[in-house]
This record gives structure tokens, C-alpha cells and sequence, in this order.
């Protein structure tokens, strides 16, 4: 298995490494600060990546490794940021039969991500998804809200251009 | 101790108040299986095998973690619902499990093995289903994991955490996929993983077992261009029997001799030897630190696993370390320079392999600064398993073989060095030969009982020659960092601290002979194995370092004197500090 | 730090604000501002009457508040308007425009807008309708609920108004902590969170077991998390002062002087208003130290659940607040010896909180009054599926099902048949029709294989496959299972793919034999208690719907036509016209025809999305 290091470079600010520090610092002996710590920092960074966690784990004394068992744990956390647009591509039954996982496989080349990560300018992150209810539109992707659909793996390129500005 | 009366199984027995029932039926003589439960570090109730019946409880409870204070109660440990029970759960835990069997080196000795065979388990592949496929980490030297035979116990974790204070390996992620890994599902040489193979020790499956060098070993012996040498740590003689189904403690040297002759070896030489070295090197280093004003407190070196800790998690101490190579090393060393000499061979041409209780010895042959003449000071490092392994290989009737005595002229160890296998022996061998230097006669009692027994942490103090020396011993890294962070905060002071990795020393290290859990949670492993070094101190002709005579050889043939610019260059060595987190981000 | 009297005198001047008495001529005006609510649009109805009040002038005879659920989620924004000696009238389905004209018409000109009112049935009524006439509400009864809809659940002393804190005072001036003890135990009080326990006892062996002067913590379980339950949410929205109130009591009542609430993060307003409450509650000194001048200290802290459905069960709870993994721990120990940080702790669920100051000011013999002989006082529902009032009710227990059903739920809607109702989340059953008699009590629901729960209702129509309902449940367990041990982690996966085999089609018999072993196996195996009862809905269905399990091994049928695999869809050559169009649409070009003549489907190329059937304007295509 692939480590689970986010691939985009962290970019975590003095002003950000100064707020976790306070927190860390409110919090450190208290009972059963982690999981509040954990919550505070995703709320600062807007996810947990190693760089964050590993200023916890220093911070509070405790082993990265008892962090991340716990940022697995629950649901809330993310290990990568979410892009400013989310492309969710349908891999229900109909998409999937009219092609989606090759639109998908256009989306991870063009944007140089894998499936919950996120480019490294922060733009888009890459998700997939069950039925979108659209499936007279197959194959079917969404961008935020916005749907796109009969779409073939050509496409990808030209609608992903109309974000990046 | 308060008594109470339970039923069980339809007998009326008197057991201990508030004890499990896992426990209570021990004691009547009955048996419970166990996976998941390892005493005092491992009490989690998760893997359900030792449920029981316990009247008036609504669902089987886990005999493993239930104590039993209500007087009257009434359990059933083998009724036929908690057979059943205890087959489906060895079935589901098979449905997961890649069951090559046949290819495991944990085969036979495999406790979730042996639990199918004893409940009848006539399907492994009653339930069908999706199983997490995972990818086997054999980034380490000393050891691989391979996931898909983990039944998710979680004994390596507690012993990771509970025993040792690392933590680098926890259950990531949650339901049907929960795996045992490290943060960032890093593979464990990008980690601060120390090495010890306590986890190995306590896996009841193939999902952790130690990276097996002994094919090295076979070619390196059917390679006539090669002068092999073997040498043999303090507590194997204390262990290897095990793997022969003696009695835990028995001490086995003589036999274990003949087996390493009879395996090919050239030479097979006492790694007490340099045990006793060690002494001479490392009094001497703690006298100049003391007399030159140097960092105290100074802290021993002999224990890899605890070297690599210390150059983890507390780098700031590295000046406390001893310099002193460990005897594997130092052994090497001597072997590649003052025996190659004597000897008129080319180092390049001999081959040492070292029988160690331990994994992070497999480490510490790849360290820096560990080849004194110029190739590396060991060539293979095998655990005391893989020298069993061996044995048997080769059709050696272990139990049947005579008593055999080391070679020269490294194969003269004294008692001190010998119970080197043991938490306070390293401590002890030091004050012995300490208390010659500083009052010019040998101590009048030998045994130094405070910083003798199996708790984590001992303190002793002693009045040689009028001055007060303060010492600590340590074993297992958890204790190691409950006692240096009391010397780091001021509250303790001391002038020498022992730590060895593994709880109770080399007698229990990472590569010792496997002992299930209902072995391990009903016995004192330790104690009962570093007995049998003890004894053998106190049998032995010569008990103090100095007063070996292939140590007063080797000094005058060729070292001079302890702390000698040439006893320098072979048998000290240098540190660094290494980062929690070896990965490029 | 506000004295006993002071209390009092907030109480006197406040209580005439909150429910304006006859010959008052204030008027108050209440927006539902639960998180349902503000989702509606509760919030620029709230900002238009407030301006509009303004604008006109009224603003010191009219107040206008935002409150808690008012519990009729399908016609949300809900506004009632209380005056002085008359039934409040209840707006529902307010927009801004509404609440202009409700103002102009009804504040300004004294005549209510009927049509905007609750309408019921058909007809429309002529006369304003008030929530409390209605069949929804009329057979309620509203304890735990009782200031929900009625109080600014953000002001503290419109709590105080309606009684709030008088049982604290109660407690602290005139009882022993062992008479609140035998008051709770009196009162038949059992645990609202799932398994009803009893709750007096619970206390009992928290204050008796361990007796070292040590710390002991109270915790409140508001970290509700079933698919389809919303009644602990209402409550922390609606009245938080009420769990902060009674989590004192019991801290009074078992020697603790630290609480702990885990609440759900995802349920914002809810923390956000208990924020409130609390500091409120710290600045009257109703929490802090010498709570009313007494030597009793006791401090409420929050602790926010981050995604994980284990974490409702108790120990898993407590391991969650000490900051690791929410992995269940093996009881005994029980927490009323070793809980949370290993000492001796009470976790009771937000509902079981909400009756106990009522319980303390009224007694212990109103409240077994209430309900069966097992099971006291009233259980709040979400109830919710295919039933026409969605919404929030609370009843006395031992109502039977089919009142709930029928009478307060209005019946199914479409006039389709009911089936079967669910409690108890995934840890509960499906209970069918021919049951619909049985008086909802803890007993009785175990009694036929389902469990109360913590009040999630789902009722559920022919058109509900059981046994995909079997399959949703434990789909949720498996996503939610902590791992820990290997029935839950192993087993319910197991069984998922079992139910999975059986609805697309590849089911043998001998499956049912495997699915009961496997049930009966985990509910006796597992470590905790929602391992334990994450086989029920499997269980219940296989206990009351075995035939639809049949028909889908047997006859590779799905009756209800929910389950895809054994679905095909058909055109029916007469009807279709052969206008193209569902062959147009079809994702898969499954549709093959001319025009002007009848198409037909290829079963091996269909994937049974339903598009056709959509797009075909002649009904020409069926399913079976």
C-alpha cells in the first residue's frame, strides 16, 4: 500500500502554525484533549496532513502513530484538502457501462491526482461517487454543483480550462 | 486472599475472588483458549475465542477479561454453544486469512493453527468473501509483515506501546478494514521503529516473523573460499533448548557448542568473551568520564534496540552513551583484527555469523562505524530461532548431542559475562569489576541483589572506596523513558544507568524461541530463563571479566590496556540522532 | 451569581412573557428555529416578522422569538402566535410574504388567516387552525418535549420562566442525594437511549459502588446517531437547559462535580446553543462552584463526536471523550465502577435527562402514571417513511402502533398498504402489520424481536423490499463497525454478502440456514451492545417476511420490485406506440424498434435504471 501522505505540498502559514500552537498549548494535560486538538487543527488547516499531525504529536507527546489510528478512526477527519472545485464522477452501473471509468481515468491524467486527492494548487480534488440520479446523461460527472454529462474522456480537458480561472 | 465457590462445568470449585475467569479455571486445572489476551498489556476481549457461558449473562462473555466476585456463579466452558462459537469465530477469522500454511515459517508453532486443529475447524472456507489484500513490508532487516496473515489481535501493538513506549504500529482505519500498520501507512524503516522484535515475539500467526538469514549462513558454509566463525550470545545457551521441547530455563551450552560444530563452523567462539571485553572497555570509560569530569550519567551500549531508541527519541543523550561497541560487534572486530592476524588470514575471507537473542543485532551489523577492519564486523546476525531452525535442518539430534567447550582463544567467558543476558548483568558485571579497580580486591559478596530481578526499573547505590555510586537499570524502552525523563527533569541523578531493550533482557529479546500466550500469560519467561544464567554465574570457575584469562591475553597480545588508541579503533563506536520521520514529504 | 430569590423573581416577571395569562395584552410570537426549520426557511420569516413589528411599532406589546421543533416537520417554517386567554393559532409553510400579511392581518387587525393555518385533509377550514386540535397532536403528550416550541431555547431566563432550575433548587436545598435517587428509581424512569435500563438504579450503584471520595463523572449520550432519529436533536435545540439542569441532579445524586455532554458534530446548532446554555448557565452560577450557596460544585464540558456511529455505545463513548479510537470496552468492569478515566461514571441519553427535572417537581408517582407497568412516562418518536405527518411526536408508552400509525401519522400516503414499521435503528426490527396492535413498550418490542431504541419510527409501504431493508441496515453496520473484534468486524461483513448474494439473484436456500447461524452466532459473540444487536434486522425480517427471502432464492424475484438484479423491465407491444423516445434515452441501447412500431428491451444489455419507464408517455413499460 501506498503511504497516505497527501501529495499536495503543505501549505500551512505562520499565522496557522501560531493558532495550533495555542490550541496545543490550552489543551496539552488536559484529559482527552486529542480528539478537540484533532478537531481545532482540521478547523485551522482543513485537513490533517503529516505536518500538521506531526506538530500535534510533538506538541502533546504522544507517538504520530496513536494520531493517525485515531484520525482514521473517525469519519470527520481528512488526511488531504478538498479542492476549491470537487470533481465527483458517477461510477454507478449506468455510467460506468457508458464509460465513466475511462472519463475517470482522463480526469486522474489531466489533473495529475489519484481518486481523494487534490492538485497542488489547491483548485480541484477528485472524488467518485455512486448514482447521480442522472443517468440519461451518462456518463455523468459533477463539479461542485454543476453537472456535466454524455461526456466522453476528450472532453475532460476543455471543461476542467473554464475553473481554472 | 479471599475465596469464593463457583460451578463450573458442573463442579463446585473454591477460586480467587476477583479473578478472571480465564484465571479461575486455570487454577482447577482447566483450560481456556486465548488470542488476543496477553497479560497485564493486551486485556482487550476482542477476539471473542474464550467466550464461556456464564449463567444469567445474556450474551457468552469473554473468560479473558470477566472476574468472576459474585459467589455461586455458574460457567460452562465447553458447552455446545461455546464450541460452535469458538469454531465459527476460527472460521471468519479464516475467511481473511491467507492460509498457506504449508509455507509459513510460523507452521507448528502457529497458535491460530493449532486453535483450528483443536476445534475441529473441518472447513476453512466456510465463509467466502472479500479479503482485504495487503502488500508485505520488507523494509526493515530484521523483520517482515505480512497483513494477510494477521488475525488482528493486537498483541504487537500493546507490545509496541505497553512494553517498549514506541508506538509506531496501531490499528489504522476502522471496520472490516482495520489493519495493523504505522502512521501514514509508512512502511517501519521510514518510522522510528527501534527494531526489538518485541512484536515478533508475541504475533500468535506468520504476520510478523523475522527476516531469516540463515540461507546466508548455508552458503557462506558450503563456500570454500571462506573462514566462518561463529560466536553464540549469553542467553542462547539459556533458550535454545526450548526449541527442543526442554523445560524453559535449561541451560544448554555444551549442547549447543556440538550443534554449531557439528553445523561446519570453523570456530565457534563464546560471545561471553566480549561480554567480558565490554567490561574492561566500559569500566574504564565510566572511570575517565568520572575522573575527567566527561557526561554523566553514563548509560550502557550493549542493546541495539535500545542505541536506536535512545538516537529516536531522546538524541540529547547520545553524549551519555557509552561508546563501547556491543560484544556482537566487539567480537567482530577481534575476530577480523586480532584473530585474523594470529591466524595470518585476509578479514575479507572470513565470515562471522553471530547467534543473538535479538532482531535489532540484524540492525546493528548495517550500522556506521561497525568495521574495524575495514569490512563490516559481522557478516549475519541470526536469532536464536533461526539457529534452532538450522539444527533441525540438519538432522541434528539436539537432545542426544555430548558437551562440548567453546574454541580459543575467544572462547573463555567468565560468570560476569554470562548473565549479560539478564536486566542488572551487564550493571552487575560492571560493579564487580568496578569495586577491583577502584579498592584493588575483588568484591567479598559477588552478587549485587539490588539491581537483580525482573521489575522494569531497579536503583541501587554503592560505597566503593568511599565514593557513593548511583546506578539505575532499565529493561524494555517504556521503562527506559519513565526513568531517562526522571533523570532529564533533575528528580533522579545517577552516575551509571543499564538499559536493555527487551522487558527483562536478553532472555526475553526479539528473537527468542516462540512461547504461545498460554505459556506467556501463566509464567514469568524472564525470570525462569535469566535463572538459568544465574546459575550458571555462580557455577562457573572465573565470575569476574578481569580475571578471564583470554582476556588478560588478548590485552597483552594485543590491545594493551582498555581505552588503548587500538582498543579504540576496534571496539568503540559513534552515534547520531536519527528523525521520528525518515520520508521524503 | 444569582441567589434563590433572584431566581424566583426572573421566573415571576418572566412567566407572563413566555405564555401571556388571560386579560394580558401581550402577544408572543414563536418561529420554529430548529435545524429543520432554518433548512425550510424558517429564518427570513423570523427576520420579517421581527422587522415588521418594528416598522409598525409594536415592538413592546408583541415579542417575537425563535424557538425549538415544534415537532410537524412537513409543514416547516412552523409560526404560532400566543395571546392572553386564547389557543394559539399555528402557522405552517411561512414564507416572508406570509408573515407580512400575518402581521398586517392577524398582530395589526386581530383576525388570524385561517388558510395559512394547519390544514387537515381536504376541506380547508374556515376557522384558524391550533397545532394542539389537531389528530397529530391531540393524543401526545409532551414531557421531554414540553418546552420544545415554546421557549427561546437561547435565553436562559425564559427557561427559568417555565420552571427551569426550580428541581435543581429542589434537589439542593431539600433532598439527599439518596431521596433523588429513590425518586428516580420510584418513578419507573428506564433509559431512553436503546437498551432501558433503569435509570434510578444506574445512579444507585454509581453513588454505592465505589465510595473513595474520588471523582466521578456524569455523561450525557447525545451523540445520536441511527439513520432516521432526530429526538435528541430537538431536545439540545429546542431546551438545553433542561439536560444541563438534570445532568446537575445527577451529579448532586452520585457525587460527581464534572459532566461531560458528546454531541454529535453534526449537528451545529444544537452545540451551538448548548454553548450558550452553558455559558449562561456558568455566569446565574447554575453551574460552577456552590451552585444556590451550597458546598455543591459541579461543571458541564462539551465534547464533539467526530464521525462515528460506535460512539452512542456507552464505553466506546467514554473511550471517545479520553481521546482514542471509539472502541468498545469489554463491561464488567461497568462504568458505574470503572467508566471514563477509569472512575466511577453515569451515562444517560439526552431524553432520559429531559425528564428528570419534571420527574423532581412533580413526582415520582406523576410519572409512573404514565405508561405501563414496565415502562413509565412517554417515549418521543422521529417518525418518518411513507407516512403522511413526518415529524416529532411524543406519547405515553404503551400506545399501541397503530395509533401512532394511523392517528397521529395520518396513515400511508398514495393509499398504499402498510407493511411494516422499524424502531431501533439498525440495532432494531421490522415489525409487520399484523403486530400493529402491540402496545410500544421496552418489553414488548423486544418480545417481538425489534427494540425501542433510541425513537427512530420508519413505516414502510409495499413498494419496501425487506429484504433490502435487511441489506441497508447492515451495509450501515458494516461501514460503522469499530473493527475491534471478530464478529462484529468479520461476521457482519459476512452477512452483508450473504443478503447481497440473496437480492441479486445468485441466493441458495441453504443461505437462510447460513444467515440464522451467523445472527444467532454474532448476537451471542460480540463485544459490545451494538454488535450484539446488529443481526435484528436481519433476524425480524427472516422471522416475519421469510417469504420475500424465498421468493427472491427461490423464485429470483423481488415482490416489491425494489431489488434491480431480479428485475426486468417490459414493453407491452400494444400499448407502445413506437414513438422512439424511450430508445432514445436509453443509457445502454438496450431499446431496439422502428418507429411506429413496438420496441422491445435486451434483458442483457438493460442495467434497470428506470429510464424508459420514465420517459414513456404511454405506460407502456412495466417492471416484475
Amino acid at each position: 500500500m501506498a503511504n497516505t501522505i497527501s501529495t499536495i505540498p503543505f501549505k500551512g502559514t505562520a499565522e496557522q502554525a501560531a493558532l495550533l500552537d495555542k490550541v496545543i498549548a490550552e489543551q496539552k494535560g488536559k484529559a482527552g484533549c486529542l480528539i478537540p486538538v484533532l478537531q481545532k487543527a482540521q478547523e485551522i488547516y482543513g485537513y490533517l496532513p503529516v505536518e500538521v499531525e506531526e506538530k500535534i504529536a510533538e506538541g502533546l507527546d504522544v507517538s504520530l502513530e496513536k494520531i493517525y489510528e485515531v484520525v482514521t478512526f473517525y469519519a470527520q477527519f481528512a488526511l488531504n484538502p478538498k479542492g476549491k472545485y470537487n470533481v465527483s464522477v458517477c461510477l454507478g452501473t449506468a455510467c460506468y457501462v457508458k464509460g465513466s471509468g475511462k472519463v475517470f481515468d482522463k480526469l486522474k491524467e489531466v489533473l495529475g491526482i489519484d481518486e481523494g486527492g487534490c492538485t497542488s494548487d489547491g483548485i480541484f480534488s477528485l472524488e467518485t461517487c455512486r448514482c447521480v440520479g442522472a443517468c440519461g446523461l451518462a456518463p455523468v460527472m459533477m463539479i461542485n454543483d454543476d453537472v456535466y454529462g454524455r461526456l466522453v474522456p476528450n472532453d475532460v480537458a476543455g471543461i476542467l480550462e473554464k475553473y481554472k480561472n | 486472599m479471599d475465596m469464593i465457590n463457583v460451578i463450573i462445568d458442573g463442579k463446585e470449585y473454591s477460586v480467587r475472588k476477583g479473578a478472571t475467569i480465564l484465571e479461575a479455571c486455570r487454577s482447577v486445572g482447566i483450560h481456556i483458549p486465548t488470542l488476543c489476551y496477553l497479560k497485564d498489556i493486551n486485556e482487550i476481549g476482542a477476539c471473542r475465542i474464550c467466550v464461556v457461558e456464564v449463567k444469567g449473562a445474556k450474551s457468552l462473555v469473554a473468560a479473558c477479561v470477566y472476574p468472576i466476585d459474585r459467589d455461586g456463579t455458574e460457567i460452562l466452558t465447553h458447552s455446545p454453544e461455546v464450541l460452535k462459537s469458538r469454531k465459527l469465530t476460527l472460521q471468519l477469522l479464516l475467511s481473511t486469512h491467507d492460509k498457506k500454511c504449508l509455507s509459513c515459517v510460523k507452521s507448528g508453532q502457529c497458535e491460530f493453527q493449532q486453535l483450528c486443529k483443536e476445534y475441529g475447524v473441518d472447513d476453512e472456507n466456510k465463509f467466502e468473501g472479500i479479503a482485504v489484500k495487503y502488500e508485505k513490508d520488507t523494509s526493515m532487516p530484521h523483520l517482515i509483515r505480512d497483513n494477510n496473515k494477521c488475525v488482528l489481535c493486537r498483541r504487537c501493538v500493546a507490545a509496541c506501546d505497553k512494553n517498549q513506549g514506541v508506538a509506531v504500529i496501531g490499528a489504522n482505519e476502522r471496520g472490516f478494514i482495520t489493519h495493523i500498520g504505522s502512521a501514514f501507512e509508512l512502511k517501519l524503516n521510514e518510522v522510528a521503529c527501534i527494531a526489538c522484535g518485541q512484536c515478533i515475539t508475541v504475533c500468535p500467526t506468520g504476520a510478523l516473523t523475522e527476516v531469516d538469514d540463515t540461507q546466508k549462513v548455508w552458503d557462506a558454509l558450503n563456500d570454500p573460499s571462506k573462514h566462518v566463525v561463529v560466536h553464540a550470545a549469553p542467553s542462547i545457551r539459556a533458550t535454545l533448548g526450548e526449541e527442543f521441547g526442554l523445560p524453559i530455563g535449561t541451560l544448554v551450552t555444551g549442547k549447543m557448542v556440538a550443534a554449531l560444530r557439528r553445523l561446519g563452523f570453523e570456530k565457534v567462539f563464546d560471545t561471553n568473551f566480549t561480554a567480558d571485553l565490554t567490561i574492561m572497555e566500559e569500566a574504564n570509560e565510566l572511570l575517565e568520564r568520572i575522573k575527567n569530569g566527561g557526561t554523566l550519567p553514563m548509560i550502557t551500549s550493549c542493546s541495539p534496540g535500545w542505541v536506536k531508541f535512545c538516537e529516536h527519541y531522546y538524541p540529547d543523550l547520545i553524549p551519555n552513551l557509552s561508546t563501547c561497541k556491543s560484544p556482537q560487534q566487539m567480537m567482530g572486530a577481534v575476530i577480523k583484527t586480532y584473530y585474523a592476524e594470529k591466524m595470518g588470514l585476509d578479514p575479507k575471507d572470513m565470515f562471522v555469523v553471530s547467534v543473538m537473542p535479538c532482531t535489532a543485532k540484524k540492525f546493528e551489523i548495517g550500522r556506521d562505524d561497525q568495521a574495524a577492519a575495514g569490512v563490516p564486523d559481522t557478516d549475519v546476525s541470526i536469532t536464536t530461532r533461526e539457529l534452532a531452525r538450522m539444527i533441525k535442518r540438519a538432522g541434528i539430534d539436539f537432545n542426544r548431542l555430548p558437551d562440548e567447550e567453546f574454541d580459543s582463544p575467544m572462547g573463555l567467558g567468565s560468570g560476569a559475562g554470562t548473565i549479560f543476558g539478564a536486566t542488572g548483568g551487564v550493571m552487575e558485571a560492571a560493579l564487580r569489576t568496578a569495586v577491583a579497580t577502584l579498592t584493588g580486591k575483588n568484591p567479598e559478596k559477588l552478587e549485587f541483589e539490588g539491581v537483580r530481578g525482573t521489575q522494569g526499573i531497579k536503583e541501587a547505590s554503592y560505597n566503593v572506596a568511599g565514593v557513593d555510586v548511583k546506578v539505575a537499570v532499565a529493561s524494555g524502552t517504556a521503562n527506559a523513558k519513565k526513568l531517562l525523563d526522571m533523570v532529564k527533569s533533575g528528580e533522579k541523578d545517577y552516575t551509571f544507568i543499564e538499559i536493555m531493550g527487551c522487558p527483562g533482557g536478553c532472555v526475553n529479546g526479539g528473537g527468542q524461541p516462540f512461547q504461545p500466550a498460554s505459556v506467556r500469560n501463566f509464567v514469568d519467561l524472564k525470570a525462569l530463563r535469566a535463572a538459568a544464567l544465574y546459575k550458571d554465574d555462580e557455577n562457573l570457575p572465573v565470575r569476574l571479566s578481569h580475571e578471564n584469562e583470554d582476556i588478560k591475553t588478548i590485552y597483552r597480545e594485543y590491545f594493551g590496556t582498555p581505552g588503548s588508541e587500538k582498543a579504540h579503533h576496534a571496539l568503540h563506536t559513534s552515534y547520531v540522532a536519527r528523525k521520528k520521520l525518515n520520508v521524503n514529504k | 451569581m444569582k441567589s434563590l430569590a433572584e431566581i424566583a423573581e426572573i421566573r415571576n416577571t418572566m412567566k407572563d412573557k413566555v405564555s401571556p395569562a388571560e386579560g394580558s395584552n401581550t402577544m408572543r410570537i414563536v418561529v420554529g428555529m430548529a435545524t429543520c426549520g432554518i433548512a425550510a426557511g424558517a429564518r427570513p420569516v423570523l427576520e420579517t416578522l421581527v422587522s415588521e413589528i418594528e416598522a409598525k411599532g409594536l415592538s413592546a406589546a408583541v415579542s417575537v422569538k425563535q424557538t425549538g421543533c415544534i415537532g410537524i416537520c412537513q409543514f416547516e417554517p412552523v409560526v404560532e402566535i400566543y395571546q392572553g386567554g386564547k389557543e394559539k393559532v399555528t402557522y405552517v409553510k411561512m414564507t416572508p410574504d406570509k408573515a407580512k400579511r400575518v402581521v398586517e392581518e392577524h398582530v395589526v387587525g386581530g383576525k388570524p388567516i385561517a388558510e395559512f393555518t394547519l390544514q387537515e385533509g381536504e376541506a380547508v377550514n374556515e376557522k384558524p387552525v391550533s397545532l394542539t386540535e389537531t389528530r397529530f397532536y391531540r393524543n401526545q403528550k409532551r414531557v421531554a418535549l414540553r418546552n420544545c416550541g415554546v421557549i427561546n431555547p437561547e435565553d436562559i431566563d425564559e427557561y427559568i420562566a417555565t420552571d427551569g432550575y426550580a428541581a435543581l433548587a429542589k434537589v439542593l436545598n431539600e433532598m439527599t442525594p439518596e431521596e433523588v435517587i429513590s425518586t428516580v428509581l420510584a418513578s419507573g424512569l428506564r433509559g431512553r437511549g436503546g437498551a432501558g435500563f433503569p435509570t434510578g438504579k444506574k445512579w444507585e450503584l454509581a453513588r454505592t459502588l465505589v465510595q473513595d471520595g474520588g471523582q466521578k463523572y456524569v455523561c450525557c449520550n447525545a451523540d445520536e446517531g441511527d439513520p432516521g432519529a432526530f429526538m435528541d436533536r430537538s431536545v439540545l435545540e429546542g431546551d438545553p437547559h433542561a439536560i444541563l439542569e438534570a445532568m446537575a441532579i445527577a451529579g448532586y445524586a452520585i457525587g460527581a462535580s464534572q459532566g461531560y455532554i458528546y454531541v454529535r458534530a453534526e449537528y451545529p446548532t444544537a452545540v451551538y446553543r448548548l454553548n450558550i446554555a452553558i455559558d449562561q448557565a456558568r455566569k446565574y452560577g447554575l453551574l460552577g462552584k456552590n451552585i444556590f450557596g451550597t458546598n455543591f460544585d459541579f461543571d458541564i464540558e462539551l465534547r464533539l463526536g467526530a464521525g462515528a456511529f460506535v460512539c452512542g455505545e456507552e464505553t466506546a463513548l467514554m473511550t471517545s471523550i479520553e481521546g482514542k479510537r471509539g472502541e468498545p470496552r469489554p463491561r464488567p468492569p461497568f462504568p458505574a465502577v470503572k467508566g471514563l478515566f477509569g472512575r466511577p461514571t453515569i451515562l444517560n441519553n439526552v431524553e432520559t435527562y429531559a425528564n428528570i427535572p419534571q420527574i423532581i417537581l412533580k413526582g415520582a408517582d406523576w410519572f409512573a402514571s404514565m405508561g405501563t407497568e414496565k415502562s413509565k412516562g412517554t417515549k418521543v418518536f422521529a417518525l418518518g417513511g411513507k407516512i403522511n405527518h413526518t415529524g416529532l411526536v411524543e406519547i405515553p408508552m404503551g400506545t399501541p402502533l397503530r395509533e401512532i400509525i394511523e392517528e397521529i401519522g395520518g396513515g400511508i400516503p398514495g393509499g398504499k398498504k402498510f407493511k411494516a414499521a422499524q424502531t431501533g435503528g439498525p440495532s432494531g426490527g421490522c415489525i409487520p402489520a399484523s403486530l400493529t396492535d402491540t402496545p410500544i413498550d421496552y418489553d414488548n418490542l423486544i418480545a417481538i424481536g425489534s427494540m425501542m431504541g433510541s425513537g427512530g419510527l420508519i413505516v414502510m409501504d409495499e413498494d419496501n423490499c425487506m429484504v433490502d431493508i435487511a441489506k441497508f441496515f447492515l451495509q450501515f453496520t458494516v461501514d460503522e463497525s469499530c473493527g475491534k473484534c471478530t464478529p462484529c468486524r468479520v461476521g457482519t461483513k459476512r452477512l452483508y454478502e450473504i443478503l447481497e448474494k440473496i437480492t441479486s439473484g445468485k441466493g441458495e436456500l441453504s443461505d437462510i440456514d447460513k444467515l440464522e447461524e451467523l445472527c444467532m452466532y454474532i448476537k451471542q459473540n460480540a463485544l459490545c451492545g451494538l454488535g450484539q444487536t446488529a443481526p435484528n434486522p436481519v433476524l425480524s425480517t427472516l422471522r416475519y417476511f421469510k417469504d420475500e427471502y424465498i421468493a427472491h432464492i427461490v423464485d429470483k424475484k423481488c415482490p416489491a420490485g425494489v431489488c434491480k438484479d431480479l428485475l426486468t423491465y417490459k414493453i407491452i407491444a400494444d400499448k407502445c406506440k413506437g414513438c422512439t423516445k424511450c430508445k432514445r434515452n436509453c443509457p445502454v441501447g438496450a431499446i431496439s424498434g422502428e418507429v411506429k412500431q413496438p420496441h422491445v428491451i435486451d434483458p442483457d444489455k438493460c442495467i434497470k435504471c428506470g429510464v424508459c419507464m420514465s420517459n414513456c408517455s404511454f405506460g407502456a413499460i412495466v417492471k416484475e
